[in-house]
Parts: structure tokens; sequence; C-alpha cells
């Protein structure tokens, strides 16, 4: 057999039935996409705060508390981000980033009690033991193709238990004071060191998932993953990469959270996966994978946190929080659902 | 020869193709073609028979291995990634990075793979919304980006398995005019194909595979529907 050029010959005629393409101006698409409309939620949930209370509301130290709110959740809906756009989910995550902080605060322990060498092997420590929940995830989902709901319900109670037999149920409070003062509390220029670190992070995370190949073989996986098998992706290995990723963000946020409060919580994030990926939602992804971006997922962590602040300061009872942001969740996949639908009528 | 346990799948189905030809592979449920268009393509191996490529023996380990070769396939069921757009679609497993540091640490050329990608797609005369999510495609623009994903890397044979199943009329049109075009390139396309109009349509040549075996080897103005369904059903024995 001959070897034709799969490239263009110039010498072959070309009849172009150009009024085919329907192309819409970007701006309209743009305007389409769910991030848009929940951004606008936002900056309206936002000016009307600031505007019915602005001493309390629209102030630097009230931005600067919601921020250091925000910013732990947001590490996990990071990685919750990569997840559910591969078709999956992590409901581990909390347990996690118990066990991460428990094992980040011994291995603190047994180096010293001050200074950056310390706070290095905390970070390394904590960020190690949550990929290594990770991988067990990312193993049991891509390599014995189990089910990561399944998966992950599993490890939520395994990392739990783990973190309770290590501790005998006490809480850890052990916390090097200079690392509780400036990564915890402490602001550059008005800044939270937590916010720098968390922002910084999420534009890595964004950028990979927008720009790189793996981000977008994450979306093709969640897409389908029978066509990204064929196209000869190697999937098992990419899902181990994400899960993995996903318990070291889960690491990470421990570190972050004992830095912050000064001890561990061990029956404090019981909610955390679950406050993740209705951020993650919010943000314009969808469960059935293949979607979501790292600019809707911080604009969907923003708003239960700016609720959760604004309720409190106009003086609605905390509990009517978890309620305002459901209402907001069930619009959003309502919304998702009827785009869905049109998409199919095409 | 392929055999899964006791069953033969294929039994002595000799099948050549050569450049800028159609071959049409028909046959009843269960003749055996899906299993010989497999081995073909590297998907399973063969138990006993040769593959020769440009006259002589390869053997084909898995479908990388078959596309390397300059062999792809169009699957029944498209394999696209529906979230993703045209041009990521025909570049998925083999993306385009930028120069440089960013292309090292796997920043992929978007612009690079939109601009080949709109070359590909009007050379083979298909126009569709670069930017729209192949989920928002209708049935027969999903099918061109299936179709023209095999042919934008084949550089020897393109097998399609039911290209145009789902496919209305108009579209089913459009695609065999593609099939056209692609072996005016000079590509081998194995057509396998239940619509016997079709396959007469555009095929050089009509195999009929039957229990396994080749059945007949037919032209185009000799084949007959009834004499293709004969062929098919063991009624024609001994032409080809």
């Amino acid at each position: 057999m001959t070897v034709p050029s799969p490239v263009s010959d110039p010498t072959r005629e070309t009849q172009l039935p150009t009024d085919l393409v329907k192309h819409e101006p970007g701006w309209k698409r743009l305007l389409r996409r769910q991030e848009s409309v929940v951004f606008g939620a936002l900056v309206v949930m936002c000016a009307t705060f600031a505007l019915w209370h602005p001493v309390e509301f629209a102030t630097a130290a009230n931005v600067r508390g919601m921020a250091m709110d925000a910013s732990v959740l947001l590490l996990i809906a990071l990685g919750m981000t990569f997840v559910i756009a591969s078709a999956g989910i992590d409901l581990s995550v909390g347990s996690v980033l118990i066990f991460a902080s428990i094992i980040s605060i011994k291995a603190m322990g047994v180096v010293g009690s001050t200074g950056v060498a310390v706070a290095l092997v905390g970070v390394v420590a904590g960020c190690g033991a949550g990929a290594a929940w990770g991988l067990l995830n990312g193993v049991l989902i891509a390599w014995l193709r189990l089910p990561p709901l399944l998966v992950t319900l599993a490890t939520l109670g395994a990392a739990l238990g783990a973190s309770q037999l290590l501790t005998g149920g006490a809480e850890l409070t052990d916390v090097p004071t200079d690392l509780n003062s400036t990564i915890g509390f402490g602001t550059v220029i008005g800044i939270p060191y937590l916010a720098i670190t968390v922002t910084v992070v999420t534009v890595i995370g964004g950028l990979i998932l927008a720009y790189t190949r793996f981000g977008r073989r994450t979306y093709a996986i969640g897409s389908s993953h029978a066509a990204a098998r064929r196209a000869g992706i190697p999937t098992a290995n990419h899902l181990t990469v994400v899960y993995t990723l996903m318990g070291g963000l889960a690491g990470a946020a421990g570190f972050l959270s004992i830095a912050r409060f000064g001890t561990t919580s061990i029956g404090g994030h019981t909610t955390d996966a679950l406050s993740a990926v209705t951020a993650v939602i919010l943000g314009g992804a969808s469960l059935f994978g293949g979607t979501g971006t790292v600019i809707g997922t911080v604009i969907g962590v923003s708003i239960p946190t700016v609720l959760a602040n604004g309720l409190v300061i106009v003086g609605v009872p905390a509990s009517w929080q978890p309620i305002a942001v459901a209402a907001v969740l069930i619009a959003a996949v309502y919304a998702d659902r009827r785009r869905r639908d049109k998409q199919q009528r095409n | 020869m392929k055999r899964f346990g006791h069953v033969e799948a294929l039994r002595g189905a000799d099948f050549a193709i050569r450049p800028g030809e159609v071959v049409g592979l028909v046959g009843d449920n269960g003749a055996g073609k899906s299993t010989l268009v497999s081995v073909l393509v590297g998907d399973q191996r063969p138990d006993a028979g040769e593959i020769l490529l440009d006259g002589s023996p390869v053997t084909l380990h898995s479908p990388e291995q078959a596309r390397a070769l300059g062999i792809e396939t169009v699957y029944q069921d498209l394999a696209l990634a529906d979230d993703l757009d045209a041009p990521a679609n025909l570049f998925l497993g083999r993306e385009i990075f930028r120069g440089g540091v960013l292309g090292r640490l796997g920043v992929l050329d978007k612009s690079a793979m939109r601009t080949r990608a709109s070359e590909l797609l009007r050379e083979l005369g298909v126009t569709l919304d670069l930017t729209a999510p192949v989920a928002a495609m209708s049935g027969g623009q999903r099918q061109s980006v299936g179709v023209c994903r095999a042919v934008g890397w084949a550089s020897r044979v393109v097998f399609m398995d039911e290209p145009t199943a789902a496919l209305g009329v108009v579209q089913t049109q459009r695609v065999i005019e593609l099939i056209e075009r692609i072996r005016d390139r000079g590509l081998a396309v194995v057509l396998i194909s239940h619509n016997l109009s079709e396959v007469r349509a555009v095929a050089d040549r009509i195999e009929v595979l039957r229990l396994g075996r080749r059945a007949a080897s037919l032209r185009p103005e000799e084949a007959t529907t009834e004499k293709l369904v004969a062929a098919m059903t063991g009624l024609l024995e001994g032409v080809a």
C-alpha cells in the first residue's frame, strides 16, 4: 500500500457550504454560562448586604473574615472540581482532612515547636497523609473499578476511625504558636496569609484544569470513559492521580485548619464533602462529569460564605443559612437540567 | 481464524483492500463482521492466520499500535467526549502542546489544534461550530466529527462500523460523500453496514461474510439485493 499524506492537498477542490456554520458571539456564550448567572447572584447578594448594613458587612475586617472562612473549604472544593469533572465524587474529604491534621500535628511535635522547618514538616506530613488516602481511593476506583460513591463512603468511615484510634478521641492542640500567628491569622498588607496561600494554589489548579492536557483529559474521562480509553488515554492512571490530588488538597486543608484554629476538630468536618460538592455544582459543574471550572467553584464557595456572614449581620438566625444555600443549589441544578434537556433536543 | 471458546467466529475469512478502494463488508448478524474488524484493528488477536501490511506480515497487539501504522476505526457508538468541542475531540489523546517551557508543563496549544481541525473539516467538506460541545450537535455532525477524527490520523485504512446507523437520509448522504472524499485521498475504506443500497452506492467491491467465512465477493453492479441476501443466508455458494 502507498502512504498518502493525511494533511491538506492543495490541488483538491474545496466546496464549502459555509452557511451551515452557526457561530454565537463570545459575550453571549459567556453570559449564558452558569458561572455568569451564579456570579450575578453573588453580586446581588453582596450588594444587598452592603447597602443594608454597610458598617458591619462592607468592612475590610469582615471581608477578611469571610476570606478566611472560605479558604479551607475552597481548597477542598478545588480538588472536588477535578473529581467531579472526571465524573466522580469524593465523600471522604472531611475525614481525610481530620486524619491529615492529626498526622501533621504529631509530625511537627516530633521535630520541634517553632520555626519554618517545623511548619514545612507539618505541610508535608499533612499533604502526604491526605494523598495516601486519596491514592487508596484512586486505586480502588480506577483499578478495581468500584463506584466512587461507595469507595469514598467507606474511606470516610475508615479515615475517621483511624483518626479516633490515633488520638483516643481527644483533640490535639499542641500546634506551634508561631504557626498559629502567621499562617493561622497573620496578614500581609491586610491580606491573610491563609487567603494568599489558598489563592495561589487555586490559581495554579485553575490553570491546570483549563489549559493543560491533564485538565483536558480529566474532562474527557468525565464526558465518556470509553471514548477517553479508545483515544489512548491511560484512564486508570489519570483517575488515580485525580483522587490522590484530591486527598493531598484535603491534607493541605487539614494543615491550614490546625494553623488557623490551633486544634484538630474530630467532630467538626462531617459536612465538608457535601459543602465542597455543593460549591462545585453551584459553580456550574454537572455531577455527570465533563464540566466544571475553578472560577465557578470559587463563586460556588463564596455564596454560602457570604450568605452565612450576611444573614448573621442582618439578624437572621444562622440556621437559615443552610436552608438558603439549599434553595440556591436546587435552583442551580434545575438550571443545569434545563440546559441539558435543551441540548438533547438539538 | 478467531475462536471464542468452542465458537469459531472466523474461519477462513480472507480479506484484502487496496489504497483508494472502498470495500463494503456485509453479512447477517453473527457472521463475524465485527470480529474480523476487531482483529484487523488490533482489538483482538487472531488464533491463526496472518495480517499483511504493504505485503509484509505484522502482528497487531493493540489499537494504539494499529493507529501508529495508520489504521483508524470509526466506532458505531462514536466514542466522542460529549462535553468537549470538535477540535478537542479530533485531538483527543494526541494533543498539541505549546512550545518551550509551557509546553513541557503540559500546556495545550488550543489555537493550533483549532486551526488544524478547521483545515481538516474544511477539506472533508464538513461545516460545524468549532466552539460548541459535541453534545450540542446533530447526529450527522457528530458522526462527521467521528469520521474526521479517524480520517485525520489514518494514513492507510479507515474502518467504519455502521457509520450511518443512526442518521437520517440527508445526513447519510453526507457521510457517503465523505467516504468518497476519503477514498479520493488515497485511503482504503472498509464500510460495514446493514444498508445494502448504501453499500452498493459507494463500494468498489462487496465482501459477504457468512458463518465466519467469505461467502462471496461481488462488484457493486453485479450485487443485486437478491444475490447479496442469497450469499448472506447461504443460498449462494461458490461465487467469489
